[in-house]
């Protein structure tokens, strides 16, 4: 494996609130791929939603705040490819017309990865210890895929996990909808595209249903769960370090602690 | 102030500049009188001349194109009767005024009703020469012209076009080149691949939308001879 | 066509629960992919072709006032004339004036979507000329008196039933027992009503796809041949084009084209790509005798050195409305103007106004998949985040979401604050979730759970529980 590594976590604002137990399987992963593991306090946000509602001001102050809480780090690694592209990409695209703070902005964007593309591109990692007997399914997350060519990542590491049954999904690549503000402006159309995301899930007769990004997972398994689905929905990073036995999926109730 | 100056000075404001200088008008005068060509696909360009035949047969083809291959263009009228024929269509064809088309040997096929001239609503089939075929995309090109009315490529339900091995071309780029040695552009040039098509009604590809619903081309082997200048 | 996008919520909600406009557009969401796809495939250039395509047109609109003086001399040169027009109203009026001095009693059209644009048919129809669309598609639409849905498949939205419907109602002297149930049938019925039209018609009207300087013509790109029997048969060729369609030479031309037909349709080329150059010569024995080109600007020409002069680069050939979850779910119709999808929500608000047009830049996830389809690789999302930032800065943007905004903007850049409302939010909803695991309702919350659960939170913030880990890892090595 790689040589030791400093790495800071950006949790991510809906792994904070929702589900930290992602950013413990990230710490975990990384921890095996020879990382110390920092989670620098100063970070609250990438700044996406500012952004993406046309609020460059707020998003710029965020961006600076997450600049200089990341600073000095070998790398920053994030458990979702949306926000890890709104650092790589949209970063130095924020501060365009400020050379200095577009400067520091690139020098953070070539150190920032997306969780397994991070684990298998950087720290060759080429399997993962854990294990999960259930049939399974990959959704791909628009940022990640698009932005940061997240693809065969999670697949190949998914691969190594015994007893994982993992199907392909028909239409993986399309918009599961959520979007951020989009979900809430634009509720009906994002229903409908849910909707049949979970339609695609569903025709793969798949146990579980897999991404790399928590949004699109609230917006799987919101929809999963009103449509009473017994389809359950994880973030990739939980399987891969082998939580599924004792952690249950998204949205299911809490106190039974096993997963069906 | 004209609409033409207002928009000129809409855009070179939008620019953020005047009018260019002569020398930089004279740079792009340059540009386009050398006409450069951009990347070309290898598909067609790197094969050799039978083997862009051979393509375009098969790219034509695959677009509901019937190509028959004969040695000679004094076997095209048997040719077109056979089709005809075959097809279940009266025997009937309106030719391009092309004295090449004159010469064939019609006389043969004396049951074949030969009328000559630009098309007429009634006109069932027509036949035509063509300027080249474009082996990459299994395209014809055909220009307008006192011998060539365009009418004859649209009008009827059946279009059948004369090809000489020899003017297979690769690429759409050799074509504008042959054209460009032939003089001033002509009124139209068409680019047919294939018969007209719609595919407007649940997405489901109908042929013989407005033009032709058939197109036939009666490709000549005169490769013995090699490409004609 | 006059504007309805302000009313897109309202419309798209009619998309969304319209039975023929899901089925139709189930058939053309998953066809036109594919066919793309499996076109590209063939094409081992494609992606240096798309590289190429959009320096050709980024070259073309740096130099636009060069190619437009060097296409109208060499327009002029063939016979043929420019007409320059600032805007829909100057453009109509051109194609009127032509019209008239001919004495024009019908005109056919081959498609255009700038003559959508500027409202053309409306216009002629009350000046007492008959247009008659003879794309099917736009035929069909025509006969059904609405607008069409999508830039190259105008009545996408359709079944054939509704076809035959509109068939029945409008072509009262055919028998009305005749079976017209099948695509075969209806397609023999438009070409067979169209004919006497095309061969009627005192005036043929096309749109272009391409204007090429070096030359003087203009393309268009078909494949049902109605384009080319409508420019050829009348004495009258009129071209109705917006400025950005000028290419500098025939081999940019022929590298756009090489684009276009794959994007669009997954064709290798359309069945009639067809160059005019000028009217009929003095040889010609068919042909119009009169060339004229309406060049229309209509916004374009502003949209120059701004954030949206990418936009220009569009070849309209639908690929990112056939690949948009969006466009997909709700139709064209839903956009309200003559551009819907993608393209549409960057160029609407640009032509008609961002107070107009607001939502279609709104309504997108910013998937992407538009921008990695598009054969001369527009920014379409950066674009529609632009019109999102210009109506944040006019304070066009609905007051609770913007005061929300702020709001969490203004917490987020104070770590401290943030985090302990973050510990206190996922506690009391973690609470409140535990025993179901997700909440079906939920206060401030009703745009999301209108549609789906909202899971419930763990319980505990990450920052809390690794701060908790932190304390337990420095206790127990006795720091």
């Amino acid at each position: 494996m790689a040589e030791p590594a400093r790495v800071a976590l950006l949790v991510t604002c809906l792994v904070d609130l929702f589900r930290p137990s992602i950013g413990l399987a990230a710490v975990k992963l990384l921890e095996a791929a020879g990382c110390t593991v920092d989670v620098p306090r100063a970070q609250t946000c990438c700044g996406q939603p500012a952004y993406n509602s046309g609020d460059k001001g707020d998003a710029k102050a965020i961006a600076r705040q997450i600049v200089a809480a990341f600073a000095g780090y070998d790398y920053v690694v994030v458990p979702s490819g949306s926000c890890a592209g709104m650092v790589k990409l949209h970063y130095p695209e924020l501060f365009a017309d400020e050379p200095a703070m577009r400067e520091r902005a690139e020098e953070l964007a070539a150190r920032t990865w997306e969780l397994t593309a991070f684990l298998v591109d950087v720290r060759g990692m080429m399997a993962v210890a854990a294990t999960c007997t259930q049939s399974a399914t990959y959704h791909d997350s628009c940022s990640g895929l698009r932005e940061l060519g997240v693809k065969a990542q999670p697949r190949r590491l998914l691969a190594s996990v015994g007893g994982l049954s993992l199907k392909e999904l028909p239409g993986a690549e399309i918009c599961c909808g959520f979007g951020g503000t989009f979900a809430v402006k634009y509720p009906e159309i994002s229903g409908k595209m849910a909707s049949d995301k979970i339609a695609d899930i569903a025709a793969t007769g798949a146990d579980c249903v897999l991404a790399g990004d928590l949004g699109c997972l609230l917006q799987i398994a919101g929809k999963l769960s009103r449509d009473g689905s017994r389809v359950e929905a994880r973030h990739v990073a939980e399987v891969l370090a082998g939580m599924t036995e004792t952690l249950p999926p998204i949205g299911a109730p809490r106190d039974s602690g096993r997963n069906g | 102030m004209s609409a033409r100056d207002d928009i000129i000075g809409g855009i070179r404001s939008g620019l953020g500049r005047p009018a260019l200088s002569e020398a930089a008008k004279g740079g792009l005068a340059a540009r386009v009188a050398a006409h450069r060509r951009n990347l070309v696909p290898a598909r067609a360009a790197s094969l050799d001349a039978a083997g862009q035949v051979r393509l375009f047969v098969t790219m034509a083809q695959a677009v509901q194109t019937t190509v028959v291959r004969i040695a000679s263009d004094r076997e095209a009228p048997a040719e077109i009767a056979r089709y005809l024929a075959a097809e279940n269509l009266p025997a009937e064809l309106r030719i391009a005024p092309d004295p090449a088309l004159d010469e064939l040997p019609w006389a043969e096929r004396p049951l074949l009703t030969v009328r000559r001239g630009k098309a007429e609503a009634g006109d069932a089939v027509s036949l035509t020469p063509c300027l080249a075929a474009v082996a990459e995309t299994g395209t014809l090109m055909l220009t307008s012209g006192e011998a060539t009315p365009t009418t004859l490529n649209f009008l009827p339900d059946t279009h059948i076009v004369m090809l000489r091995a020899s003017q297979v071309v690769a690429s759409y780029e050799d074509g504008w080149d042959l054209l460009r040695t032939r003089g001033a552009l002509p009124r139209t040039v068409n680019f047919i691949t294939g018969p007209s098509r719609t595919g407007d009604i649940e997405q489901k590809i109908e042929l013989g939308a407005h033009g032709p619903r058939r197109l036939h081309v009666i490709l000549i082997d005169d490769a013995k001879t090699g490409r004609r200048k | 066509m006059d504007p309805t996008s302000r009313a897109f919520i309202e419309n798209a909600h009619a998309g969304l629960a319209n039975p023929v406009l899901r089925r139709a557009l189930g058939i053309a969401g998953t066809g036109f992919p594919a066919r793309r796809s499996e076109a590209i495939a063939r094409l081992p250039e494609f992606e240096a072709l798309r590289d190429a395509g959009k320096a050709i047109k980024d070259h073309t609109i740096a130099h636009l006032d060069f190619y437009l003086e060097l296409y109208e001399k060499n327009v002029a040169a063939a016979g043929g004339v420019v007409h320059w027009a600032r805007d829909a109203a100057e453009a109509r009026a051109a194609v009127l004036e032509i019209c008239r001095s001919v004495d024009a009693k019908i005109v056919t059209k081959g498609k255009s979507m700038v003559a959508e644009e500027i409202a053309l048919n409306d216009h002629l129809e009350k000046n007492g000329i008959t247009p008659v669309e003879t794309d099917l598609g736009e035929y069909i639409i025509q006969l059904r008196h609405e607008p069409p849905s999508h830039i190259i498949a105008p009545a996408i939205h359709l079944m054939k039933e509704q076809v035959t419907e509109a068939f029945r109602a409008a072509h009262t002297d055919l028998d009305p027992d005749r079976a017209i149930t099948e695509a075969p049938q209806l397609c023999a019925e438009a070409r067979a009503v169209l004919r006497p039209k095309f061969l009627a018609a005192d005036v043929g009207i096309t749109g272009a796809n391409f204007l090429v300087a070096e030359t003087g013509s203009s393309i268009i790109v078909t494949n049902e041949g109605n384009g080319d029997l409508t420019q050829t048969l009348p004495k009258v060729h009129i071209v109705v084009a917006s400025l950005e369609k000028i290419v500098p030479t025939l081999e940019d031309a022929a590298t756009l084209l090489r684009l276009l037909a794959r994007s669009a349709t997954g064709q290798e080329f359309s069945s009639y790509t067809t160059m005019s150059t000028g009217p009929r010569r003095k040889d010609d024995v068919d042909g119009p005798e009169q060339y004229h080109v309406v060049l229309v600007d209509n916004g374009r020409s502003a949209m120059i050195g701004g954030e949206f002069q990418e936009m220009l680069r569009c070849l309209r050939c639908a690929a990112c409305l056939n690949h948009c979850p969006v466009y997909t779910a709700i139709g064209g119709h839903a956009y309200g103007w003559v551009y819907p999808g993608p393209m549409g929500a960057v160029l609407t608000p640009a032509l008609i106004g961002v107070a107009e047009a607001g939502h279609l830049p709104n309504a997108s996830s910013f998937c992407g998949r538009c921008e990695s389809v598009c054969p001369v690789k527009i920014p379409l999302p950066k674009m529609m985040r632009h019109w999102r930032e210009r109506q944040f800065a006019q304070r066009q943007v609905a007051p609770v979401y913007r005061s929300g905004l702020k709001l969490w903007a203004w917490v987020a850049q104070r770590p401290a604050l943030y985090h302990a409302l973050v510990e206190i939010k996922a506690r009391l909803l973690g609470w409140l979730g535990a025993r179901r695991g997700r909440f079906r309702t939920l206060p401030l919350a009703g745009g999301w759970t209108e549609q789906r659960d909202m899971p419930a939170p763990e319980g505990r913030s990450f920052h809390a529980l690794w701060a908790e880990r932190q304390r337990t890892c420095q206790r127990e090595t006795g720091q």
